[in-house]
C-alpha cells in the first residue's frame, strides 16, 4: 500500500514539475505543426488546406503540416496541449478566448505588416488583440440579423426597418403585439433560446448593450457592477423576461429555430448571417434582413468568429510568421467568405463575394458588421463572465428576480476578477 | 513436471519449489501490472491531484502557478448558494430513484422470471434502454418534453383533451421530477438483470417445499424470495445510489442546471466550474466533499445492511 502511495506521490510530483520546463515545440525543424478546428467541417477545412498546400509550394524553406480537430473537442485539445507545452506553432482561436489564451501565456504577438492584406483595411473584430498587441487575426466575421418576410409585414402594416432607421424598442413591441394577434404564427418572434453555450453571450450581450448595458465595466474591466446590474441592464433584464411571460417568443425555442422560420411557424427570427442563404432559397425575394433593434443605445451585433494565431511555444517563430503572413492575400479572404458563407473581413474581399459587393443582398451584413459590431469583453475572465452570463440570461427567462439575478452575476464576477490575479498574468 | 528431477532428492526439493514458486509469483505481477499500471495513472493519480488541488487556487488557463489556499476553497463552498441547491437537488433525485427504481426493477424481474414463452424477448425489451447511450436518450426525451410533445400528446389524448401537460422541462417544478421519470426508465434493465441473477441462485427446492406446504404467492415470496436476495439487495442499493449520485448527463444534455436552478447537481457543478469557469482549485475542493459525502453514505448503507448476528 505505501509504495502505491509512493508512486503515485512520485507521478504526481513529476506531473507538476514536467509543466514548468522551459521546452519548446510545435515544429520540427523548419516543418511546422498546424492545428484547426475543421476536421468535420469540409468547406472551410477545404480552404485552410489550399492556403497550406500553396505556401508549401511558394518557397521551400518552411514545410506546413495540418492536424484537424473537431469542434467540440478543439479548446480541450489546446488546453490540454498547453500544459504538456506541446502546442503546436499555429493554430486557430474563437475570437472571444483570445484574450485568456494570450494572458495563459499559449499564444505569441504577430507581426502582421508583411502581408498583402494592411491590418487596417480588416474589419476590427476579426483582429484579436490583448493589451495593445495583436494575437490572431481571421478571415471573415459573422453577423447577427432579424430574419423575417417583406410579405408578413406588409400584412400586419409594420414598416420595415432600415440600417439608418432601425426599429425602436416601441416599435417593435407594436410589431410583435401585431403578429401575435394575427394569430397566424406559433411565434412571434424566436431568439433560438434552444441553444446552450456560447450563443447566449453572444446572441443576447448585444441586446443588453443596446440598452445601455453591458457584461463588464470597459473603463476598467476590473468590475462589472452598474454595467451588468444597473438601472439600464434591469430594464433589459425585465424586457427580455416580458418576451415569455407576453407570449411573444417561447422560454426554449426548438432545437431548429431556422427550420421553425423557414416553415412558417415564426415571423420574426434572431439569428446570424449562416442562414441567409437557406432563408434566400426558402423565400427569395420575399426575405427580409432587417437590422437589430435600437433599445436606445443604437443597434449592437455580436463580433469576432475563428481567427488565426501563433503559439508562445513555437519552435519556429520565423516560419509560422511566414506562413501567417503569406495567407494575408485577398484571395484566401474571399475564398474563405464563399466557403463557410461569412462576411469577407475586408471591403477589397467583400466585392468579390456574390452577395456581398456593394448593394448585394448581404451587403447589410458587412454594413452591420461595421456598424453594429461590438466584441466580447477583451478580458482573460471572458470564459467566465460567458458561463455567468448565460446561466443569468436562462434564468431571466424562466422567471426568475431581475435584479437579484444580476446583482449575484456581478458579486460573482467581481470575485473572479479580483481572484485570479489577471493583471499579474501578462 | 516431467522434466523435474526424480522425487527422491530431498535436499534440491524446496530450493526447486522456491524458484518455481518464485517465478510463477513473478508471472502473476506481469500479468497484473498493465492493470495495476492503468489504475494508477488513471484512477489514484487523479484522485490524489484533485486531493491536492483542492487546496491551491489552480486554474485550468493562467499563466500564474497554482498556490496553496488552505481551506479557503472550502469556506467559499460554504458561502455558496448554488452548492446548497445542487446537494439539495442530488439528494432529492437519489432518495426517489433509489426506492423507485430498486422497486421497479423487482417488480420487473419478477414478472421476467416467470417460465413462459417469449420471456426472453420482454427481458430484452426492458434492457434496451440500458445499452442506448445516456446522451442519445436524453436528447430524445427532451423531445418527448416538449411543451408539444409526445408526453402532453399522450396525457391530452388520454384524458380526452381535459389535462394539458406542462412545458416540463422549463418549469422549476416539474423538472427534476421529469428527468427522475426518464432516469429510472433508463437505467430500471440493469437493476432487473442483477435482481434475475439473484433470483435465479434462490434453491428452487425451497419454492417446491413452500409449495408442498401450501403457502401463498405472498408468503413464498415474504419468507423464500426477499431473505433469499438478500447479497443482492445490498449490492443493487449501493450501486442505484452512487449512480444516482452521479446524476450529470441528463442535466448536460436537457437543461443545463436550470431552470432556476432547479436541475443542478453536485457533480454538474463541479464539471461546469472546473471546465467552463476554468477553476480546477474549487472545483476540486467540490469533487472533495462530494467524495466523502458518497462515501459517508455508502457506509452508512453498509452499515444498515450488514450481516446481522
Amino acid at each position: 500500500m505505501s509504495s502505491i502511495a509512493a508512486l503515485a506521490a512520485a507521478a504526481l510530483v513529476a506531473g507538476c514539475g514536467g509543466g514548468g520546463s522551459t521546452g519548446s515545440s510545435g515544429a520540427d525543424g523548419n516543418t511546422l505543426t498546424l492545428w484547426t478546428h475543421n476536421a468535420g467541417n469540409a468547406a472551410e477545412y477545404g480552404v485552410v488546406k489550399q492556403v497550406v498546400k500553396d505556401f508549401n509550394a511558394s518557397q521551400s524553406t518552411y514545410k506546413v503540416k495540418i492536424q484537424a480537430f473537431p469542434q467540440g473537442s478543439y479548446n480541450d485539445s489546446v488546453v490540454a496541449a498547453a500544459s504538456a507545452r506541446k502546442l503546436p506553432c499555429l493554430l486557430d482561436v474563437d475570437g472571444p478566448n483570445v484574450p485568456n489564451w494570450a494572458w495563459g501565456g499559449y499564444l505569441a504577438p504577430l507581426d502582421l505588416s508583411k502581408g498583402q492584406v494592411a491590418v487596417k483595411d480588416q474589419l476590427p473584430s476579426t483582429v484579436g488583440t490583448y493589451q495593445n498587441k495583436t494575437y490572431a487575426s481571421g478571415f471573415y466575421d459573422v453577423a447577427l440579423t432579424l430574419y423575417s418576410r417583406k410579405s408578413v409585414l406588409k400584412k400586419y402594416d409594420i414598416r420595415v426597418p432600415t440600417l439608418d432607421k432601425p426599429w425602436t424598442k416601441a416599435e417593435f413591441t407594436d410589431a410583435l403585439a401585431k403578429i401575435k394577434a394575427g394569430g397566424t404564427f406559433k411565434n412571434a418572434l424566436d431568439l433560438g433560446t434552444g441553444d446552450p453555450g456560447e450563443w447566449w453571450p453572444y446572441a443576447y450581450s448585444p441586446m443588453l448593450q443596446s440598452f445601455g448595458g453591458d457584461l463588464i465595466d470597459r473603463s476598467t474591466y476590473k468590475t462589472a457592477k452598474g454595467a451588468l446590474n444597473g438601472d439600464k441592464a434591469v430594464e433589459w433584464g425585465k424586457w427580455f423576461r416580458s418576451l415569455v411571460t407576453k407570449g411573444d417568443a417561447p422560454q426554449k425555442s426548438s432545437k431548429s429555430p431556422g427550420d421553425d422560420f423557414r416553415n412558417g411557424k415564426t415571423a420574426i427570427q434572431w439569428d446570424g448571417s449562416w442562414s441567409a442563404q437557406a432563408n434566400i432559397d426558402k423565400f427569395g425575394s420575399d426575405l427580409a434582413i432587417l437590422p437589430p433593434v435600437d433599445f436606445g443605445n443604437g443597434p449592437k451585433i455580436g463580433g469576432a468568429s475563428w481567427q488565426w494565431a501563433m503559439s508562445s511555444t513555437c519552435s519556429n517563430k520565423a516560419g509560422a510568421q511566414a506562413y501567417l503572413n503569406f495567407s494575408r492575400q485577398t484571395k484566401y479572404f474571399v475564398d474563405f467568405a464563399k466557403a463557410t458563407g461569412t462576411i469577407p473581413a475586408t471591403d477589397a474581399a467583400a466585392q468579390q463575394v456574390k452577395g456581398y459587393e456593394t448593394g448585394g443582398q448581404f451587403n447589410i451584413f458587412l454594413k452591420e458588421a461595421q456598424k453594429f459590431a461590438v466584441v466580447r469583453p477583451v478580458t482573460p475572465a471572458y470564459p467566465y463572465i460567458s458561463t455567468v452570463f448565460s446561466k443569468t440570461a436562462m434564468d431571466i427567462l424562466a422567471g426568475a428576480d431581475v435584479k437579484g439575478a444580476l446583482d449575484q452575476a456581478v458579486s460573482q464576477i467581481d470575485n473572479n476578477l479580483s481572484t485570479s490575479n489577471y493583471a499579474t498574468g501578462s | 513436471m516431467s522434466t523435474r528431477p526424480a522425487a527422491g532428492a530431498p535436499p534440491t526439493r524446496p530450493a526447486t519449489q522456491g524458484r518455481a514458486r518464485r517465478r510463477e509469483s513473478l508471472a502473476a505481477l506481469g500479468m497484473v501490472s498493465p492493470a495495476v499500471f492503468l489504475l494508477l495513472l488513471f484512477f489514484v493519480v487523479p484522485v490524489v491531484l484533485a486531493f491536492a488541488l483542492a487546496f491551491t487556487n489552480a486554474r485550468l488557463v493562467s499563466p500564474v502557478p497554482a498556490q496553496f489556499t488552505g481551506l479557503q476553497n472550502f469556506r467559499t463552498l460554504l458561502d455558496d448558494p448554488l452548492f446548497y441547491k445542487s446537494l439539495r437537488n442530488t439528494f432529492y433525485f437519489a432518495a426517489v430513484v433509489v426506492p423507485l427504481q430498486g422497486g421497479l426493477a423487482l417488480v420487473l424481474a419478477l414478472l421476467v422470471n416467470a417460465k413462459v414463452k417469449g420471456v426472453n424477448f420482454f427481458r430484452t425489451v426492458y434492457f434496451i434502454p440500458v445499452v442506448t447511450s445516456m446522451v442519445v436518450v436524453s436528447i430524445l426525451w427532451t423531445f418527448m418534453y416538449q411543451k408539444a410533445g409526445l408526453v402532453n400528446e399522450l396525457i391530452s389524448h388520454l384524458t380526452f383533451g381535459l389535462v394539458h401537460g406542462p412545458d416540463w422541462l422549463n418549469n422549476p417544478s416539474t423538472s427534476m421530477p421529469a428527468i427522475i421519470l426518464m432516469s429510472v426508465w433508463q437505467g430500471v434493465g440493469f437493476h432487473m438483470i442483477i435482481w434475475l441473477a439473484g433470483l435465479q441462485t434462490i434453491p428452487q427446492d425451497l419454492y417446491e417445499a413452500a409449495d408442498i406446504d401450501g403457502a401463498t404467492r405472498w408468503v413464498r415470496f415474504r419468507y423464500v424470495t426477499w431473505p433469499g436476495l438478500r447479497t443482492t439487495r445490498t449490492f443493487v442499493l449501493i450501486t442505484i445510489t452512487i449512480a444516482a449520485f452521479s446524476l450529470f448527463a441528463q442535466v448536460s444534455v436537457m437543461t443545463q442546471g436550470g431552470p432556476l436552478d432547479s436541475t443542478t447537481t453536485v457533480v454538474y457543478q463541479a464539471v461546469q466550474t472546473g471546465y467552463a469557469q476554468q477553476q480546477t482549485g474549487y472545483a476540486s475542493a467540490i469533487s472533495l466533499v462530494f467524495f466523502v459525502l458518497v462515501l459517508a453514505v455508502s457506509l452508512v448503507q453498509r452499515f444498515l445492511t450488514r450481516e446481522k448476528g
